[in-house]
């Protein structure tokens, strides 16, 4: 038997939040986000919760799950000897059960300006950028925003106003790409108390990010970049 | 009353293309998104995008016209060709724009953007980042509606269009977060609401990819066209369907039955892995029915023999999903892979500028049905078609929105706002204790059984009889959750409503359509019929289920001649 402890919270009947447990039998490789479904259509359908692609690709479904953020789509549930505990995301408000309020997520990512900002006229044809200079955006572009490192950083407990790693590795990842020229611009918004420098190395955000980047990384680069130029 | 002049419903690329390209004229518009734009499944697509841009050395002969005949072939000949030919020429055009706002495609050692074979053409023309095409364009799009500042209601789900008696109006939303149903005026509505192929148990697309995006327009009197058209995605992983891109049998992997065999030489002995997905997802199925397959249920898709270095370069998120759901590198091991239900070449009917037959309501992306794909759609040329006609859609419904009133149509929003309320609190009340959900689970286990890759007059007419009782069923369920925030229990009652309702379509479809053509193919009449179904299957909604109508294809270049790979 699976036993999944989740926390519900539903604003207009609960005075604070609080744990739920529901038991069930899970086939051999069932997913958490899996047995969210079956909870939802078989047990409970007052759940709620984020999911689509359900291939760990769309970033949806991030929750902290035993003790790690991670996607739910792509957790096994026979990892965990079939008892899981299932929280929303960190730092963020609740909207109900797992489903967090991501407004100040996507406010602080669109802070960073991240969006190409073109030196000049483009080419007629694409601009060339060289095998080399691709790789440099690797592997930033890869984020999926789906809130890990955010829910991770203890620092972003702190302060709501720090820009938050997302933001952070997203600038870098318009400021290493050889097609931009907003990058003095960009660098001098994130070298700030709220930005770069607000970051304590604590490596919580390479530790779940679920593509394997490394935001702390980004930062380290970003102080660099900010500091020696 | 909210009111813009231009209302897009759906956020993937698509809708986020048609903003860009609506903004750009100085339209008001504003993206109504069930989910955050960067969760829609466009981001999912994974092998690349086409374009004659002749990069690859091995392409130095191609041209938008080529494609255009590849395309059109492609479609065994059901596409309106002017609107395919359209399509390719305007390839390179939209390619560089979206790579001219950074999107991070990889490179040829010249410094171009690199081109990789695919399915059913003759020429490598996929443009790729990696295997992470849809991901990479999708955020790039998100970033430019962000730098034009364009306003999106995230996660509001619309559930229902408003007329005016023979013109769109607007759209009736449920904020999920509030719970409140708000109407929504507009001069123009432009539907991007992508998919139905999650109606089949066994699809690659993701939870939200459900027919009731086509629904809402098929329930307000706009004809489907061409619904009987399922994709087949060759190459999905066993046993959860994950998309596992063509672009895998583009960079070299084969595809291996039990006995080691490289099956395609009798399927497509020129194309091999690389023929168009109808006849390669055929094959596959074949060889899995005749009991060459593994465990009755998958074949292999070896890449072994890419390598490392390859296999890290160009297929990375392959190995990625491989690895984190099934604990296989495909670096060591072969995929063991299955058809899955990945793409609807029909959809809501349009033409070449995005109109629908219903005044100031557009469709553009996999939702609508121009035809460019007709019977079976080319890998890339979805990504493409997203592109394309957003791009159209938008800039047609800016200049249509132009010198209208920006004033909201008040008293037929009101009318529609309360239909939808009606309607919502007549579901709470009825009568019964089915569990919707487990009707929804049925069509999806009866779909591929019934309507999958090989199909025959018994089969469909029993999906056919069995959708119905489950449309009978349905009425005596009811959504539980009656919480105001979030409630997915409601939103998806709708959304099974459509999936019965649409499913009901494709099945008339098929069975209607006594013939084989691209991925309807028909055990009981194998051969195509040019003399009496080279047209499209019109679908109108009535009470009673589908009625059906035809319109003859637009063939203006090509000829339909035999379609062997």
């Amino acid at each position: 038997m699976t036993e999944f402890k989740i926390l519900r919270y539903d604003p207009d009947k609960d005075k604070e939040p609080y744990f739920q447990t529901f038991t069930f039998d899970s086939p051999k490789g069932m997913t958490v986000l899996e047995g969210l479904i079956h909870i939802f259509e078989n047990i409970d359908p007052t759940l709620s919760f984020r999911s689509m692609c359900r291939a760990a690709v769309c970033g949806s479904c991030a929750v902290h799950i035993n003790g790690l953020y991670n996607l739910s789509c792509r957790t096994q549930i026979d990892k965990y000897g079939g008892k899981i505990i299932i929280r929303p995301l960190s730092h963020l408000p609740i909207i109900k059960d797992l489903v967090v309020d991501l407004e100040p997520f996507f406010e602080n990512y669109k802070k960073v300006m991240p969006y190409l900002i073109p030196k000049n006229d483009p080419p007629k044809k694409e601009y060339i950028q060289s095998e080399a200079e691709r790789k440099k955006v690797d592997p930033w572009v890869d984020c999926i925003l789906c809130a890990a490192c955010y829910g991770a950083c203890p620092v972003q407990a702190t302060d709501p106003k720090y820009l938050g790693p997302h933001a952070l590795a997203k600038a870098l990842r318009f400021i290493d790409d050889s097609r931009d020229g907003g990058g003095k611009e960009r660098l001098a918004f994130v070298a700030s108390d709220f930005g770069v420098f607000r970051c304590h190395t604590i490596f919580n955000c390479q530790e779940v990010c679920p593509k394997k980047i490394d935001p702390t990384k980004a930062i380290a680069k970003l102080k660099m970049k900010a500091l020696f130029g | 009353m909210i009111f813009h002049d231009i209302l897009i419903v759906g956020g993937g690329l698509a809708g986020l293309r048609a903003a860009i390209a609506a903004a750009e004229k100085k339209a008001d518009v504003a993206i109504v998104s069930r989910l955050y734009p960067v969760r829609s499944h466009s981001g999912q697509a994974q092998g690349g995008v086409n374009a004659a841009l002749a990069n690859n050395p091995q392409a130095k002969d191609d041209t938008p016209e080529k494609h255009g005949f590849d395309t059109i072939k492609g479609s065994d000949f059901l596409a309106d060709q002017e609107t395919s030919i359209f399509m390719t020429e305007q390839a390179p055009e939209v390619i560089f724009e979206i790579e001219h706002w950074g999107c991070p495609f990889s490179r040829t050692p010249e410094g171009k953007i690199a081109q990789r074979p695919f399915g059913g053409a003759g020429y490598p023309r996929t443009c790729y980042g990696s295997d992470k095409t849809g991901h990479y364009m999708l955020q790039t799009l998100y970033e430019q509606t962000v730098k034009h500042n364009i306003k999106v209601y995230n996660e509001w789900a619309v559930i229902g269009l408003a007329k005016d008696v023979d013109t769109c109006c607007g759209v009736v939303a449920l904020d999920m977060h509030s719970g409140t149903l708000q109407a929504m005026g507009a001069n123009a509505v432009i539907f991007a609401t992508g998919g139905s192929a999650r109606i089949y148990g066994n699809s690659t697309n993701g939870i939200t990819s459900t027919a009731f995006g086509v629904a809402m327009p098929y329930w307000a009197g706009v004809p489907l066209k061409d619904m009987e058209f399922i994709q087949f995605h060759p190459t999905s992983l066993y046993p959860n369907n994950i998309l596992m891109t063509e672009g895998c049998r583009g960079e070299g992997g084969t595809l291996i039955n039990k006995d080691g065999e490289r099956f395609m030489t009798k399927y497509a002995p020129k194309a091999m892995e690389l023929g168009p997905r109808d006849i390669v997802a055929r094959g596959i199925t074949t060889e899995i029915l005749e009991g060459r397959g593994f465990e009755d249920s998958y074949v292999y898709l070896d890449l072994r023999h890419l390598g490392k270095a390859k296999i890290m370069e160009r297929l990375p998120g392959i190995r990625e999903i491989t690895l984190d759901f099934i604990g296989l590198d495909p670096i060591e091991k072969p995929i063991p892979i299955q058809p899955g239900t990945h793409y609807c070449m029909g959809g809501i009917d349009t033409n070449i500028d995005g109109e629908s037959p219903l005044k100031g309501f557009y469709a553009a992306g996999e939702c609508a049905c121009v035809s460019v794909h007709g019977a079976n759609r080319l890998g890339g040329n979805s990504l493409l078609e997203t592109l394309v006609f957003g791009k159209r859609a938008g800039a047609k419904a800016a200049e249509y929105t132009k010198d209208k009133s920006k004033q909201p149509r008040t008293n037929a929003l009101e009318r529609a706002l309360k239909r939808e309320e009606d309607n919502l609190n007549q579901m709470l009340k009825s009568k019964g204790n089915e569990n919707p959900h487990k009707i929804n689970n049925e069509l999806r286990k009866l779909m591929p059984e019934k309507a999958g890759i090989f199909r025959n007059e018994k089969q469909i007419t029993e999906g056919l009889a069995q959708i119905r009782a489950l449309k009978e069923r349905f009425k005596k369920a009811r959504p539980i959750a009656s919480g105001r925030s979030f409630n997915l229990d409601k939103l998806w009652f709708l959304e099974i409503k459509g999936n019965l309702d649409v499913a009901e379509a494709v099945i008339a479809g098929a069975l209607a359509r006594k013939e084989s053509r691209g991925s309807h193919f028909r055990r009981d009449f194998p051969t195509r019929d040019d003399v009496n179904f080279l047209k499209h299957t019109i679908a109108i909604h009535t009470p009673e289920g589908p009625k059906l109508s035809y319109r003859d294809v637009s063939i203006t270049k090509y000829q339909p001649e035999e379609r062997k790979y």
